[in-house]
């Protein structure tokens, strides 16, 4: 009982710690944004603010939300899917990780403008961000994944073998609780990363209706409160979306047959 | 067929653990090795398990489908009971088969607790209901009754014993007693 109270004055100690550490940071953007006075450089969280509560009572707020969200969600399930097929397709058949590690390589390596701008000669700008989160998360997700069934517990491997147990049941048995930790971590780090990279590829794109169009034309209007409003609004999904996505599949992962 | 072992020989670098080692493990018997730690028990449970090679000499006569319970348990941590046993059993086998013989050697309280949370004892006996239940045409054992009281000993060699179906076994032990009691062939190192 003293436990799980002192685990809880912890916790609460912990967001309070959070909470004190968010308004500090605000109060120095107030402080820098009041000294510097240009609000054409930087604007004030008071603005930001405003600026945000005026967005979310128009549809083109939420349907340009809608518009990002699905298409760097759909990138974002397509990396985890095929990264982690792939990874155990290269941890079951060296040959196929071997032949995949230039691919991966060069996706690591090379900057996402690069990608963004020879994607837009072979793609639809609409459709960009998909490929993009897709591109940025597929080497995340098959680089931990492959990590993860790399480390799979020898002797344990050593015991299936000696009692011939099939794949299926080594990899339900063995390999998926070995993973799952590399698999979740991965998950944390791509959904971040699928959203800064989808984000840039339709503000080069600028296809009509997204978030990157908003973002584009704040800039080129000069219009800093607008900016401001849609890059938070940015990082609220983005985070948001993690912190579902994480519970989610933490439950999942969790999850026992009821007898 | 009956496992001969001619002449085996391992080194580990340096160290040789068995040289010149021969014996006869009879089928469908029970034999027992023994010897003082450190002799070479558990490297030669390994070379007829196939995990290691000897460097000279043969091992013949090994039957392909084997079962162990291994000097660590080998048990996948996140998974329950029943679970560890149903990883290498048929998939038939019903859920009440492997409960009604976890119960036999005392795991009934545990059945559904990840084994992570089990105490070593009761950690051995699902390694050695898992062993029991998996098909099989030689069993090896290295030191199966290692952390159990005097009667619990008792009792989970009594289940041994009444489910082995006449297949090998191959134990290893340090306990006279042990031995004695399993009523097997002596092989000394």
């Amino acid at each position: 009982m003293g436990r799980f109270q002192g685990m809880r004055s912890i916790l609460k100690g912990n967001r309070l710690e959070k909470a004190g550490a968010i308004l500090a940071a605000l109060a120095v953007w107030q402080l820098a944004a009041m000294l510097l006075d240009n609000s054409l450089f930087l604007v004030t969280p008071f603005v930001v603010a405003r600026k945000l509560m005026t967005l979310v009572f128009t549809v083109d707020f939420w349907s340009a939300i809608a518009f990002t969200f699905l298409r760097i969600e759909i990138g974002f399930f397509l990396a985890l899917f095929l990264g982690t097929i792939l990874a155990f397709a290269a941890g079951r058949f060296r040959v196929i990780g071997v032949m995949l590690q230039p691919y991966m390589a060069v996706v690591k390596a090379t900057p996402v403008a690069s990608f963004i701008i020879l994607c837009l000669i072979w793609l639809n700008a609409r459709n960009l961000a998909v490929f993009i989160a897709f591109l940025m998360g597929l080497p995340i997700i098959y680089t931990n994944v492959l990590q993860g069934f790399h480390a799979a517990d020898i002797k344990l491997l050593e015991m299936a073998r000696l009692f011939d147990v099939g794949w299926r049941r080594k990899f339900r048995y063995i390999y998926i609780p070995q993973v799952k930790p590399y698999l979740l971590s991965a998950c944390s780090m791509a959904v971040g990363l699928t959203w800064k990279a989808g984000v840039a590829a339709e503000v080069i794109g600028i296809p009509d209706g997204s978030i990157g169009e908003k973002l584009y034309n704040a800039k080129v209007y000069l219009n800093t409160g607008e900016l401001f409003a849609w890059s938070v609004v940015i990082v609220v999904i983005s985070i948001l979306f993690e912190k579902i996505f994480m519970h989610a599949a933490r439950a999942l992962f969790s999850y026992r047959r009821k007898r | 067929m009956d496992i001969i072992i001619e002449n085996v020989s391992k080194r580990f670098g340096e160290k040789t653990v068995l040289k010149g080692f021969s014996a006869i493990i009879r089928e469908h018997g029970i034999t027992c090795i023994m010897g003082p730690s450190g002799c070479g028990k558990t490297t030669l449970l390994n070379l007829l398990m196939g995990f290691e090679q000897q460097d000279e000499g043969s091992i013949k006569g090994v039957p392909v489908k084997k079962s162990a319970v291994f000097q660590e348990d080998r048990l996948c941590e996140s998974f329950d009971a029943v679970e560890n046993v149903r990883m290498v059993c048929h998939k038939d086998t019903p859920d009440g088969q492997i409960r009604n013989h976890l119960i036999q050697v005392g795991v009934g309280d545990s059945l559904y607790n990840p084994v992570s949370e089990l105490s070593g004892g009761m950690r051995r006996r699902v390694a050695l209901v898992r062993a029991i239940l998996a098909k099989s045409e030689i069993l090896f054992l290295d030191e199966p009754f290692k952390g159990l009281d005097e009667e619990r000993k008792r009792q989970v060699m009594n289940y041994v014993k009444e489910n082995i179906d006449g297949r090998t076994v191959v134990m290893v032990t340090h306990d006279e007693e042990e031995a004695a009691e399993m009523e097997g062939n002596l092989i000394y190192i």
